[in-house]
């Protein structure tokens, strides 16, 4: 897309995440590209772990951490009490995981976007809760196994890009670590526009997912190239624009990467690879 | 000085209302629940009308408008919210993360009856189940003090750093017509000094907050809220004798009614306070020596406040119109606390009466106060009506 990532030295070095980790990538790319006029609140999750234990902070902008379902309506008091004081340059960023964001903050969440809150809420999104141990969230994708269905997931995984979308706010977009200059653009472009921006990062995780260390850009990228997770645009929740989207790679090359689906049966496989077939397809009719 | 007021005809929420105006409370995160309902209102038709400049922010949940207080107030700006009941119930883990946080939020909470099963009725049991949550707690008996109150709850708040609630019961207080004194506003600026933290969210200053602690760090934080916590009933009687000054009105932390020689305090807070008082007036003029005890400023509890009153007192009768299964009534609870240790301590005869809204009448005090005169205290509160 021609984009080169402009960064500000905000997120260092020195932070507790695994190495290898994708959600560090992605902390990077969004506050560096937010800059120093920031306020992040972030929830319980592996993000909170990495923004630091008091008194030290990996991010050179203040930290509210909230608990675990309230992040949306926390970043609305902080804007809000901006605007009553005359400050409309600084931002607010929410950086929350999926199980905050698609399970227990999405009340808060939806109010926050149906009311148009003038924030960006990024959710890096690893499919599970893996802070805790790797727990089942509802961002879980379909049969993978986790600590809470080792058998495999029955159900299918939201499509919160869709839901976040039907709320009509003025931007949302999906994006993942394994494209770094496609994020921070689109991080970029939620920082220009005014009230609520979403942003949905798909974060692979090392250890809930069963990746080499080294395996993280390269299962974002196959998540894409097969068509699971399309990264694409929506503004107002109609103008949508297709970033990059799938290149025909089978599911079980993306699969074959992590160890939550290597008890599936070819049928299994099969099944899933019609699923995401039909999705894509659904996907490709807006934009 | 005592003109510089107006003097209106309103409800005891609508007069809460006229307070956080006076305060000028700049974010007011809100969340409908009746009976709390007229308050929030009569700021939105205040804000509506030019009157109030304010962010209303109508968040989809009592927990959300409670977690959007508290980052307003980290921010740095005066903030106020109002709640009831099931709302009440459901901010609880803000309630803690409020004090943790230290945020001088005021809240008005209108006691409602809790669910299940459903009722609207009044019944301190909603507040007074959040007594541990860190928040400093008052209880008002009539719109008038709710007025007042608010005021001073911010000067308090702001001064310890720490939320308030001011609290009155539904319907008795809430919704029942008064005339109430409006200070003006040059007299409300003259009480209460703006609202400017030197710790707050912002970038040019870098500060974080609520980041992950040790145990140490832990321990110290807990302390430090406790000391601020042990500052407040100075604060607040301060608090009280300078909003005296400017407007004539004060209530003190506690208010002591004809104790004088008194064989017997009748104990209570809230609406009942203004029935106890006829009663104790009844039983002067039949010549029974009986006083009232006034709890206004529930948390912190005012021990050392009540231990003075009832020096030499024989016997309290506490009425509490609230309930906690296994234990019973709170006031009852406290003062039976308060009071453990003194020489020559009172006998304490805890009574529930009106807890689910039931009316308690001057009637039914003198019944009750009769029956104190007579019986023994038991160990537990005893169901009265």
């Amino acid at each position: 897309m021609g984009y080169s990532i402009a960064e500000e030295k905000i997120f260092n070095s020195g932070h507790a995440a695994c190495p290898g980790c994708s959600e560090a990538l992605a902390i990077r790319y969004i506050v560096n590209t937010l800059g120093r006029d920031t306020i992040a609140v972030v929830p319980p999750s592996c993000i909170a772990i990495i923004s630091g234990p008091q008194p030290y902070s990996s991010m050179r902008i203040p930290v509210y951490q909230t608990t675990l379902e309230s992040s949306a309506a926390s970043a609305a008091g902080i804007k809000r009490a901006l605007k009553a004081k005359g400050n409309d340059h600084t931002k607010v960023v929410v950086i929350a995981g999926d199980g905050g964001t698609y399970d227990i903050g999405f009340q808060a969440l939806s109010s926050a976007a149906e009311r148009n809150e003038d924030f960006i809420y990024v959710c890096l999104d690893n499919e599970g809760y893996m802070n805790t141990g790797a727990q089942k969230s509802s961002s879980t994708p379909y049969l993978a196994y986790t600590t809470s269905t080792p058998s495999g997931k029955p159900t299918p995984k939201k499509n919160l890009a869709e839901i976040m979308a039907a709320h009509g706010i003025p931007y949302v977009a999906t994006a993942t670590t394994g494209y770094p200059d496609d994020l921070a653009r689109k991080v970029a472009r939620a920082r220009e526009l005014k009230g609520m921006r979403f942003i949905l990062v798909l974060t692979p995780c090392l250890d809930g997912w069963g990746l080499a260390d080294n395996a993280g850009p390269k299962t974002s990228r196959l998540a894409v190239e097969s068509g699971i997770f399309p990264l694409y645009e929506v503004e107002d929740g109609v103008r949508y624009t297709l970033n990059y989207g799938s290149k025909g790679i089978p599911v079980g090359a993306y699969f074959s990467q992590q160890s939550r689906f290597k008890h599936l049966a070819q049928a299994q496989l099969d099944e899933i690879q019609t699923m995401v077939d039909v999705n894509w397809r659904r996907l490709q009719t807006k934009f | 000085m005592r003109k510089e007021h107006t003097r209106l005809l309103l409800n005891g929420n609508h007069a809460v209302a006229y307070g956080v105006r006076l305060a000028q409370a700049k974010v007011i995160p809100v969340y409908p629940i009746t009976p709390q309902t007229p308050i929030v209102e009569k700021i939105s038709e205040f804000q509506a009308r030019g009157e109030m400049e304010v962010e209303l922010m109508t968040a989809e949940s009592e927990h959300s408008a409670m977690s959007a207080c508290i980052t307003a107030s980290l921010t740095g700006v005066r903030v106020f919210t109002a709640t009831a009941s099931q709302g009440l119930m459901l901010m609880h883990e803000m309630l803690h993360y409020a004090s943790g946080a230290r945020t001088p939020i005021v809240m008005a909470n209108v006691n409602r009856t809790i669910g299940s099963p459903w009722g609207f009725w009044p019944d301190q049991t909603d507040s007074l189940a959040q007594r541990d949550t860190g928040w400093i707690q008052y209880y008002c008996e009539h719109g008038q003090e709710s007025l007042d109150t608010v005021l001073q709850a911010y000067r308090v708040a702001e001064q310890a750093l720490l939320p308030a609630m001011v609290v009155h019961e539904a319907f008795y207080v809430s919704h029942a017509l008064e005339a109430v004194e409006v200070p003006d506003q040059t007299i409300a600026d003259r009480y209460l000094p703006p609202f400017d933290p030197p710790h707050r969210l912002d970038p040019e200053i870098g500060e974080s907050w609520g980041n992950t602690v040790n145990q140490d760090m832990f321990h110290r934080h807990r302390h430090d809220l406790g000391q601020a916590m042990e500052r407040v009933p100075g604060l607040a009687r301060e608090a009280d004798a300078e909003y005296k000054k400017l407007t004539g009105r004060g209530y003190g932390i506690i208010e002591q009614y004809r104790c004088d020689g008194a064989k017997l305090v009748l104990a209570t807070m809230g609406s009942m306070a203004g029935t106890a008082r006829e009663a104790a007036d009844q039983l002067r003029s039949a010549g029974v020596a009986v006083g009232l005890l006034k709890v206004k400023l529930f948390r912190p509890f005012p021990t050392e406040d009540v231990r003075k009153a009832l020096q030499g007192v024989p016997k309290v009768m506490v009425l509490d119109r609230n309930f906690a299964p296994g234990t019973g009534g709170f006031l009852h609870q406290e003062l039976k606390a308060a009071l453990y240790g003194m020489e020559n301590a009172p006998s304490v005869h805890g009574y529930l009466a009106g807890v689910g809204g039931t009316n308690v009448s001057p009637a039914n005090i003198l019944e009750l106060a009769q029956a104190a005169l007579t019986e023994g205290p038991a160990a537990n509160s005893v169901w009265k009506g």
